[in-house]
C-alpha cells in the first residue's frame, strides 16, 4: 500500500466536493479496492469514504412500489431488509462472499466496480433497475458498458439504486471454486409485461441480457421452455476455472435451475 | 474401555489454550527494539538475464539503511539439497549452487535478485521500487519433457535440464520389463500428480540479530526444525559457528513441510543485521508465499500393473517426471526417489517393481516434500491403475486388493522396493472398511442419487507408508548427508516438576500434550506438571525437528528412553533413602518401594533429594536429576489403511460433492486418540483438497496463474464431509518402544486416489467411458472428461 490521505464526508454534498481533489477515488465497503491498494496495483491520493453518509444508507419502498437502496448499504442489510419485499434480490445479496463480505461490501460499490463475475449487476440488469448518481438517473440497460466500465462519469457518486419489484424472480449462481464469484450467475425475473434474464461471470463483456431465453420464457415461464436453446461459446471467459464452451453450457443449465426455483 | 488418563486417553490440546485465546507468540509477533525491515526485489519474469541492477536511488531514499544485491553474495556458500541422488549410470546428479540472492540470473517468478533494509516497511517497499533492474527475459522452460528435450537450461552451467535419471532398484529392471513382456494382462495409466502450494495459515517471517557484543547471532524464524537450519546456515551458506548461532523457531503457525527447509531471506536478515547492527525482520506476504514457499507433488507419471488374468500383481513400473523447479530445496531429491520409489510395491506381495525417476529443473519455484511427501504420489499411482486393472478384467476393487496384500504371517516383510515392512493386517484393515461402508446400503443410496439427476460412485483403497524417518545408517547408504535421530532431554526439577527439551518441534501436532501424557504416566505424575521445551537451539538438545510423521515415533522414543535413564537414577536414589539395595527397589504410579516391605519414598521426595543432596552417596550418585538420549530408528514404520467414500456428481456440471468418506488406519499403538482423529482430518482436508480443488498452474511463460485465493482453491468447510475415522486396528511398531507408526500424513496419502476412484465409478454408472481425469477433479475438468466421453 501507498500513503494516501482519506476523507469520510456525511453528505452527499461533500462526497461530491471532496471528489473534486485531484487523484480522489471513492472507497466504498472496500471489498476489492483495498485489495488492490494493498498490493500497491492503485495508488490514489485521496481516498473519499462513502460510508459515513446516513443518506446513502437503508432499504425502502416508494410510493411507485419500486425497492429503493441506498448505495452505502452492505449486503448483510440488503439480504435482512429486502427479504420481505424482494426475496430474489435478498437471496442474492445473502449469498455474496463471506459474513465479512457482506458486512462491508456495499451495493454502491459493486455496482460502481462492475466486476464481470459480481452478483448485484445480473439483478440490475435483470431487473431493469434505476441506478441514481448525484447527479442523474440511468436505465440499468444504458449503465453497464462492458468489463469494470460503467456509464458513470468521472468523480459521479452513485447514491442509490431502485429496483422495479417481479413477480417472481431467482438468482442461480455457479461458483468459480476458489473466489466463489460467479463462474456463472444468472438472474431471471418474470413481470407482467414480460421476462428479463441477466447473465454476471460469464462473458468478456460483463453482464450481459439473454435475449433469446427471455423471448422463450416470456411465452412459457418454466425450464423446458429453454429445450433447443443455446448460447454462443463466441466471446464467453475462458480461464483456469471454465472453457468459453463450458461457460456457455451453465449459463443455460443455471437459467433453467433459476427458473425452476423462482418465488 | 479409552482411559481417561496417560497413555491412549484423548487429554484435549493444553496448548490451544494460547492458540485460541491470541496468547500464541509467532515470529511476527516478535517486536525487537531498533527492529528494521526487510523488502526484496523478486522477480516478475521466470527466466532472464540480470545484465544490471542500479540501487543508488534506492540507497538515498528517507529510511534506508542497506540495500544488498546478488554480488553481496557470491563469495559466500549455497544452499544445499540434503540428498546425493546417483543416477542410474552412476553419476551424480546435477547440483547447481543456489545462492541467498538471483546473481547473473533470475530463474523463477518470485526469485529474489535484491533486499532493502529501511526503518519501516512503507520506506523499505518505496526504495525496492526504486531499484531499477535490467533483465534480459528467455524463453522459461516450463514443461518437464520440453525441458528435458530442449537445449535452453535453467543453469546452463550444468547443460542439462536433468537432475539425475534414477533407477529403483536398477537390478530388478529387466526382470521387470521381462515380466510385463510376458504377462497376459498389463492395464497402463498416465496420469498428473498435481503441484500444491502448501499454504500454511502462518507465512515465513524471520529475524535476524547480531550482538557485536560477542560476535554471535540469534535468528528467529519460523521452522520445523530449528537444528536443522541452524547447521545448513553454519555448515554450508555462511559459515557462522553453530556456537554464536542460535535458532529460535516460536509458535509456528502450520508448516506442512514448507517450513523444513533453509531460505535465502533467513541468510539474508542475518547478513543484514551485522550490517546494520540492528534487528532486521522479514514477514513474507500472501503473494511472496505462493511464489516462493516450496511447493509439493508435481509429477508426471506413466505407470503399468502387469497381472494374471485372475488379478494376481505380476509387476509393476513406473516412469516418473518429477519437477524439482528452479533451484534444489533440502529434501526435493529424496522425496520423488526414497520417499516414493521404495513405496511403489504398495501393500502388496507383487514380484517385480520398477520405478525410473527423472528429476528436471524448471522456471518454477522449487518443489519440495509437502504433507505425505513421495508417498501421496506412489499411492496415487499404484491405487489409480490398481482401480482401471480391476474394471477392464471385471474383478471387484476390494477382491483384487485383497488377492495380492500381505498376509499377517508374512511380516517381516521384504517388498519388491526394496523396504522391509514390520508389521500390519491389511485384510484386518478392509473387514473394519467394508463393515463402515455398507455396500448394500450403496446401491440404495445410488438409486436416490440417480432420481435427483445426479451420479453416485464408490471409490476404494489401500495404502502404505514410510514414516517415522529414518534409520541413520539406512538413509545414509541411500545418499543422505544427514542422520535422521532426534533427542531429548528430560529435567526433573528439585520440586518435582519436569522440562522435557525435544528436539521436534511442535507447530500443530500437538505435542505439549501428548508428551506429557506418555513422561507422566511412565513417571506415575500429573501430566500437568510437565512442560514441553521444543524450538530454541540454546535450549533443547541438537534434534533433527519435525516431518515426515517423526516426532513420536523417533523423538518420543528419545524421551521415553531418557525417562527410562530418569527412573533407573532416581532408582539408585530412592535405595539409599530408602537404606535398601536398588535392585530391591520397584517404582510404580509414583512411588518407590522396598520389594516385601511397607517401605517407600515417592517420586516428589526422590527429586528434591536430588537437588539438595545432604547425606548423600557423591560417590556413588551424582546430583541433579536430568537425562538424555538421543534415539535412532532401526527402520521406518509403516502406518497403512484402507479408505472408502461416496461422491455425487452433477452430470450437468461436473460438480463433485463428497458425501462420505472412511478412513480406516493402522498406526500401530495410540498415545492420544483425539488428536490422532485431528490429525486424519486434517490430512483428509489437504487430501480433498488435492483431489477436488488445489492445483498450482504455471503458464507458458512461467507466470504463476493460481498465485492467489482468488484461483487457487483452498478446501473450506462447506467442502467436506463429516469423517468416519477409525483406528482400532493398530499392530504395533515392532522396533520402537511406544510401537507407534505416525499418523500426521496418512489422511493426505490414502485420500486422493479415493476420491479419484469414486468420481470414476460414478461416471461409470452413467455409463460414460471415462478411466481417468487429472486432479484437481474440477468441475471444468468432470465436465469436460463426461462430454468428451
Amino acid at each position: 500500500m501507498y500513503a494516501f490521505e482519506i476523507e469520510r464526508p456525511t453528505t452527499i454534498a461533500d462526497a461530491v466536493k471532496a471528489m473534486e481533489h485531484d487523484g480522489a477515488q471513492a472507497l466504498g465497503g472496500g471489498q476489492t479496492l483495498i485489495p488492490t491498494l494493498k498490493a500497491r496495483l492503485a495508488a490514489p491520493d485521496v481516498l473519499v469514504s462513502l460510508t459515513a453518509i446516513g443518506e446513502m444508507k437503508g432499504v425502502c419502498m416508494s410510493d411507485d412500489g419500486m425497492l429503493c437502496i441506498g448505495a452505502a448499504t452492505t449486503h448483510a442489510t440488503v439480504a435482512r431488509e429486502a427479504a420481505a419485499h424482494f426475496p430474489g434480490l435478498a437471496g442474492l445479496a445473502s449469498h455474496i462472499g463471506d459474513p465479512a463480505v457482506r458486512n462491508r461490501g456495499t451495493i454502491g460499490g459493486s455496482l460502481a466496480n462492475n466486476d464481470p463475475a459480481a452478483c448485484y449487476p445480473a439483478a440490475a440488469l435483470g431487473t431493469g433497475a434505476v441506478i441514481i448518481t448525484n447527479t442523474r438517473q440511468i436505465a440499468a440497460d444504458d449503465y453497464f458498458q462492458g468489463m469494470f466500465t460503467t456509464a458513470l462519469h468521472g468523480g459521479e457518486v452513485i447514491t442509490e439504486v431502485r429496483f422495479p419489484i417481479p413477480q417472481k424472480s431467482h438468482y442461480m449462481k455457479f461458483v468459480q471454486p476458489a473466489s466463489r464469484f460467479a463462474l456463472v450467475g444468472v438472474f431471471v425475473a418474470k413481470y407482467a409485461d414480460g421476462v428479463r434474464v441477466a447473465v454476471t461471470g460469464a462473458s468478456e463483456d460483463g453482464v450481459f441480457r439473454w435475449s433469446e431465453a427471455e423471448a422463450a420464457l416470456s411465452a412459457d415461464f418454466s425450464a423446458k421452455a429453454l429445450d433447443g436453446l443455446s448460447v454462443d461459446a463466441d466471446g464467453m471467459i475462458g480461464d483456469l476455472h471454465g472453457s468459453p464452451a463450458y461457460r456457455a453450457h451453465l449459463v443455460k443449465v443455471m437459467t433453467g435451475r433459476a427458473v425452476a426455483a423462482a418465488a | 474401555m479409552p482411559k481417561d488418563h496417560g497413555i491412549g486417553a484423548s487429554d484435549k490440546r493444553r496448548e490451544d489454550v494460547r492458540f485460541l485465546t491470541g496468547a500464541g507468540h509467532y515470529t511476527d509477533d516478535i517486536k525487537t527494539y531498533g527492529a528494521t525491515t526487510a523488502i526484496f526485489c523478486r522477480s516478475t519474469v521466470a527466466h532472464g538475464i540480470i545484465k544490471s541492477i542500479d540501487t543508488s536511488a534506492a540507497e538515498n531514499m528517507p529510511g534506508v539503511l542497506a540495500v544488498f544485491t546478488g554480488a553481496d553474495f557470491a563469495d559466500v556458500g549455497g544452499n544445499p539439497a540434503g540428498w546425493l541422488i546417483n543416477s542410474r549410470d552412476g553419476t551424480p546428479m546435477k547440483e547447481p549452487k543456489r545462492p541467498v540472492l538471483a546473481h547473473g540470473k533470475v530463474r523463477h517468478v518470485g526469485d529474489a535478485y535484491a533486499a532493502v533494509i529501511a526503518e519501516t516497511e512503507l520506506q523499505a517497499r518505496n526504495a525496492a521500487e526504486a531499484i531499477v533492474a535490467e533483465i534480459e527475459e528467455l524463453p522459461a522452460i516450463v514443461d518437464m519433457a520440453a525441458g528435458l528435450a530442449g537445449d535452453a537450461f535453467v543453469h546452463d552451467e550444468i547443460g542439462t535440464n536433468q537432475c539425475f535419471d534414477w533407477g529403483w532398484i536398477e537390478d530388478n529392471r529387466a526382470a521387470t520389463d521381462a515380466a510385463i513382456k510376458a504377462a497376459p494382462h498389463v492395464t497402463t495409466l498416465e496420469l498428473v500428480n498435481n503441484r500444491l502450494v502448501p499454504n500454511a495459515m502462518e507465512p515465513r517471517c524471520s529475524i535476524g540479530n547480531y550482538d557485536a557484543g560477542n560476535d554471535s547471532y540469534v535468528l528467529q524464524t519460523t521452522s520445523q526444525n530449528p537444528h536443522l537450519t541452524r547447521l545448513l546456515i553454519s555448515a554450508f551458506v555462511m559459515g557462522i559457528p553453530e556456537n554464536k548461532l542460535t535458532v529460535i523457531a516460536p509458535d509456528v503457525g502450520g508448516g506442512f513441510g514448507s517450513k523444513i527447509y533453509h531460505y535465502g531471506e533467513e541468510a539474508l536478515v542475518l547478513a543484514a543485521a551485522r550490517k546494520i547492527g540492528r534487528p532486521v525482520k522479514w514477514t513474507a506476504d500472501r503473494t511472496e508465499a505462493f511464489l516462493t514457499d516450496a511447493h509439493g507433488r508435481d509429477h508426471v507419471t506413466k505407470i503399468e500393473l502387469a497381472c494374471e488374468k485372475d488379478g494376481t500383481f505380476i509387476a509393476f513400473r513406473t516412469e516418473t517426471m518429477a519437477n524439482v523447479g528452479a533451484y534444489l530445496s533440502n529434501f526435493s531429491t529424496a522425496t520423488p526417489t526414497f520417499l516414493h520409489g521404495t513405496l511403489m510395491a504398495g501393500n502388496y506381495t507383487v514380484p517385480n517393481v520398477y520405478v525410473n525417476v527423472k528429476a528436471v529443473f524448471t522456471n518454477t519455484a522449487p518443489v519440495d516434500a509437502y504433507r505425505g511427501a513421495g508417498r501421496p504420489e506412489a499411492t496415487y499411482s499404484i491405487e489409480r491403475v490398481i482401480d482401471k486393472a480391476a474394471r477392464e478384467l471385471g474383478i471387484d476393487p476390494i477382491a483384487i486388493r485383497r488377492k495380492n496384500f500381505v498376509k499377517p504371517d508374512q511380516y517381516p516383510f521384504v517388498s519388491a522396493a526394496g523396504l522391509e515392512y514390520d508389521s500390519g493386517n491389511y485384510d484386518a484393515l478392509m473387514d473394519t472398511l467394508e463393515k463402515h461402508i455398507d455396500r448394500e446400503g450403496f446401491k440404495a443410496r445410488r438409486k436416490e442419487s440417480e432420481a435427483k439427476g445426479m451420479l453416485r460412485g464408490l471409490g476404494l483403497n489401500a495404502y502404505i507408508e514410510a514414516c517415522g524417518i529414518a534409520p541413520s545408517n539406512l538413509v545414509g547408504v541411500l545418499g543422505s548427508r544427514v542422520g535422521l535421530y532426534d533427542a531429548a532431554t528430560v529435567r526433573v526439577n528439585a520440586t518435582g516438576n519436569l522440562s522435557v527439551m525435544v528436539g521436534a518441534h511442535s507447530h500443530g501436532q500437538g505435542h505439549e500434550t501428548v508428551f506429557p501424557q506418555i513422561v507422566g504416566e511412565m513417571l506415575g505424575i500429573d501430566p500437568q506438571s510437565i512442560d514441553i521445551v521444543h524450538g530454541d537451539t540454546s535450549k533443547i538438545p541438537f534434534g533433527m525437528g519435525t516431518y515426515g510423521s517423526r516426532s513420536l515415533a523417533v523423538c518420543g522414543s528419545a524421551m521415553v528412553r531418557a525417562t527410562e535413564k530418569i527412573i533407573a537414577k532416581a532408582k539408585k536414589i530412592a535405595a539409599h533413602m530408602l537404606e535398601a539395595s536398588a535392585d530391591d527397589v520397584d517404582f510404580k504410579d509414583g512411588q518407590f518401594t522396598v520389594k516385601g516391605t511397607d517401605k517407600s519414598v515417592s517420586f516428589g521426595e526422590v527429586a528434591l533429594k536430588a537437588y539438595i543432596p545432604h547425606n548423600f552417596p557423591l560417590e556413588d550418585i551424582e546430583p541433579g536429576l536430568e537425562e538424555t538420549a538421543f534415539y535412532d530408528p532401526a527402520n521406518f514404520t509403516y502406518p497403512s489403511g484402507a479408505y472408502a467414500c461416496e461422491v455425487e456428481v452433477d452430470p450437468d456440471t461436473g460438480k463433485v460433492r463428497v458425501d462420505r468418506f472412511i478412513a480406516v488406519d493402522d498406526f500401530g499403538n495410540i498415545m492420544n486418540p483425539m488428536i490422532v482423529t485431528g490429525q486424519v482430518h486434517g490430512g483428509l482436508g489437504q487430501g480433498i483438497g488435492q483431489a477436488l480443488l488445489e492445483g498450482a498452474r504455471y503458464d507458458a511463460d512461467g507466470q504463476l496463474l493460481s498465485a492467489s485465493y482468488m484461483d487457487y482453491t483452498m478446501p473450506r468447510a462447506d467442502d467436506l464431509p463429516f469423517y468416519t475415522v477409525d483406528h482400532a486396528n493398530g499392530t504395533p511398531c515392532t522396533h520402537n518402544p511406544l510401537g507407534v507408526k505416525g499418523c500426521g500424513e496418512a489422511g493426505a496419502i490414502g485420500s486422493p486416489p479415493t476420491i479419484v476412484n469414486a468420481v470414476v465409478d460414478a461416471l461409470q454408472s452413467a455409463g460414460k467411458n471415462v478411466t481417468h481425469i487429472d486432479m484437481p477433479l474440477t468441475p471444468l475438468r468432470v465436465w469436460e472428461a463426461m462430454h468428451k466421453a
